[in-house]
């Protein structure tokens, strides 16, 4: 195809990509240099029958100017880079230098906004994505051996905790182990200890989420591998029985390795969906107990008042980071495999 | 697979059957309890005595005088206007699974016909942007999108939707793109076609299962968005996901968890006939990018 027909075919969605991904990075890394404008402040004296009073106002009128002057805000380096929501260089230091212990330090750094979003978030991506990959092994597994009559309205079935929408699915699941509901009433009921609530603790509600994560994410893994199954090779299989090979060797030296392209595929989907894990944070509500990186960005932009632009874009450009630092291993390989290939 | 490798002893069938029966449960169950739920009043799905009570219905009966009441969505759809949300959630997913598959289904033929190594920097560079947390790309947006007084409207939604939506339809479509054989274009081209008559009269007739199943899940993307919509919509704009969590703000009151819960329920109905009724195409999209890609 010639380059000239190629542009014009690539055109319309190379240009959205452009204006609407590209064009935000170089959004957020300026906006992370400034921090929003400081309210013009006077001070007024108000005279009364009782004598003077001085009072400081926010001057709405020159506020408002100070604002269509300058959109951004107030110039501030990599100032927010460093402050206590983000990075937090110098109570980090505090912390280090006030705690001997290990776990002291641990525990005081994780009250720090950034860090305590940043551990669950890694936590989340790590605990989810392995568990999703083995659940949907087993359910692909299980599924194929089955009756085919059956098949149909069990894939149906399988398929509906990933279609459904992350804050719908959140949201039902909530209400059911909500204390009052199915499943929280009745945890309370074995437990013998009504005042248990999986919302009450961060372990609890830590566990909850990822939970919520495996339940979801878990049919996108069974289907890869379901269809992966389809393909196995018939020969092998029957050289593998004939040859003596139990049936869990068969899976683990035949299957298995049949299936692991697709096990990178997943892996890679699952890494980078579960690290803007974010709408079951809300559909939990578990703010108190779990925020993640893409939820303190989320917070930032609907604080009350005027949105922390500055804040949200600094640790969005974190968050990007870590992507980065996410996608570098498979970007490597397939530089590798394409240098091979040519 | 053949019926000698198939055969298992009777123990491992059991296991295998019993833990698919509990994956069913796990699945589908939430969504029978909520579906059931959503006809009783608050005080019977969020029983603070027994919850049996969803079951029996006790306090619907006592309340509404039948053992099912569609006070929630009444409530939902009536009384807090969630069919504006729902026209809203019609206009912006139409829109944007048109315009994604017109760009898509234009750029991924490119894709998969051309050659050269700047093809397979666009699809790595897809892949990247495909990576992005879609809040990131959000708060790059707001502040430039208050100062051009384009915040809060449809239309804005729409765009950012699409452009999100492009790098996994280009994937998709271009993989889909390479398994119809290039002779075909090229012996219309021979025939006197044009590249671009070519594509529109001879590989998209042709390619109409991978555009259906493409635009699934640009319209999956667009319906379950709560990123984008959440921030970037007006709240006469809503559509039904942000709409849904601006009734949670409310839930204290007695009967407005039960409107929530209502609206969760209407809004699943549509993924549900979906599943329903493009189960293949599903499945098939959703191996296509592992299997041929």
């Amino acid at each position: 195809m010639p380059h000239r027909t190629f542009i014009w075919f690539i055109l319309p969605s190379a240009l959205a990509m452009l204006i609407f991904i590209a064009l935000p990075i170089v959004s957020i890394l300026v906006q992370s240099l400034f921090v929003e404008n400081e309210r013009v402040l006077v001070t007024v004296e108000n005279c009364g029958p009782f004598g003077c009073q001085k009072e400081v106002r926010v001057d709405a009128q020159a506020t408002a100017a100070l604002q269509r002057e300058h959109p951004l805000g107030r110039f501030n380096g990599l100032g927010t880079y460093g402050n206590r929501s983000h990075l937090a260089f110098s109570e980090i230091a505090a912390i280090w230098n006030a705690r001997p212990t290990l776990a002291g330090f641990l525990s005081e750094v994780m009250t720090l906004p950034f860090y305590r979003a940043l551990a669950f978030t890694l936590a989340y991506t790590a605990v989810v994505t392995p568990l999703v990959i083995a659940l949907g092994f087993f359910i692909a597994l299980a599924v194929d051996a089955l009756p085919r009559m059956v098949k149909g309205p069990v894939i149906f079935m399988s398929l509906l905790p990933m279609m459904i929408t992350p804050l719908i699915g959140s949201l039902v699941l909530f209400w059911m182990i909500d204390s009052n509901g199915i499943i929280g009433a009745s945890i309370q009921a074995l437990a013998n200890d009504p005042s248990l609530s999986l919302k009450a603790s961060a372990t609890l509600a830590w566990i909850t989420l990822f939970v919520y994560g495996i339940w979801h994410s878990a049919p996108f893994a069974f289907v890869v591998f379901y269809a992966g199954l389809q393909t196995v090779p018939q020969d092998t299989m029957e050289s593998a029985m004939i040859d003596g090979a139990s049936r869990w060797e068969r899976v683990r030296y035949v299957v298995l390795p049949h299936l692991s392209p697709l096990v990178v595929f997943v892996a890679l989907i699952q890494l980078m969906d579960n690290f803007r894990v974010f709408e079951p944070i809300v559909g939990f509500s578990a703010q108190a107990n779990a925020t993640s990186l893409s939820f303190n960005i989320y917070n930032d932009l609907r604080s009350t008042g005027t949105p922390l632009f500055g804040s949200a874009a600094a640790t969005s450009v974190l968050t990007l980071a870590g992507v980065a630092l996410l996608l570098t291993p498979v970007l490597v390989r397939t530089w590798r495999d394409f240098k091979r290939s040519r | 697979m053949t019926a000698k490798t198939r055969r298992r002893p009777p123990v491992l069938a059991v296991l295998s059957t019993a833990f698919i029966v509990l994956w069913l449960v796990l699945a589908a169950f939430p969504f029978l309890w909520t579906l059931w739920g959503s006809f009783k009043v608050q005080g019977d799905f969020f029983s603070r005595q027994d919850w049996v009570n969803a079951l029996t219905g006790v306090h619907t009966i006592a309340e509404t005088g039948g053992p099912f009441t569609g006070r929630g969505y009444y409530g939902a759809w009536v009384t807090k206007e969630f069919w504006r949300a729902a026209i809203n959630t019609g206009i912006v997913t139409v829109s944007v699974v048109l315009i994604s598959l017109t760009f898509g289904t234009l750029g991924g033929y490119a894709l998969s016909r051309s050659p050269h190594r700047y093809a397979f920097w666009i699809l790595i560079a897809a892949l990247i942007f495909r990576a992005m947390p879609h809040i990131t790309l959000v708060s790059g947006y707001l502040l430039p999108f208050f100062q051009l007084n384009v915040w809060g409207y449809l239309t804005t939604a729409i765009v950012v939707l699409v452009a999100i939506n492009q790098p996994f339809t280009l994937w998709m479509l271009h993989s889909f793109f390479k398994s119809i054989p290039k002779d075909l274009d090229e012996s219309a081209m021979v025939d006197g076609c044009s590249r671009f008559q070519a594509f529109r009269m001879v590989i998209i007739p042709v390619m109409w299962p991978g555009v259906v199943t493409t635009g699934l899940f640009s319209f999956l993307l667009a319906y379950n968005d709560f990123a984008v919509t959440a921030t970037l919509l007006t709240q006469d704009n809503q559509t039904m996901v942000p709409k849904i969590a601006s009734f949670l703000g409310t839930t204290q009151v007695q009967g407005n968890v039960m409107y929530a819960v209502s609206a969760v329920v209407s809004a699943t109905v549509p993924l549900f006939l979906l599943v329903l009724f493009f189960q293949r195409q599903i499945v098939s999209g959703l191996t296509a990018g592992a299997v041929k890609g």
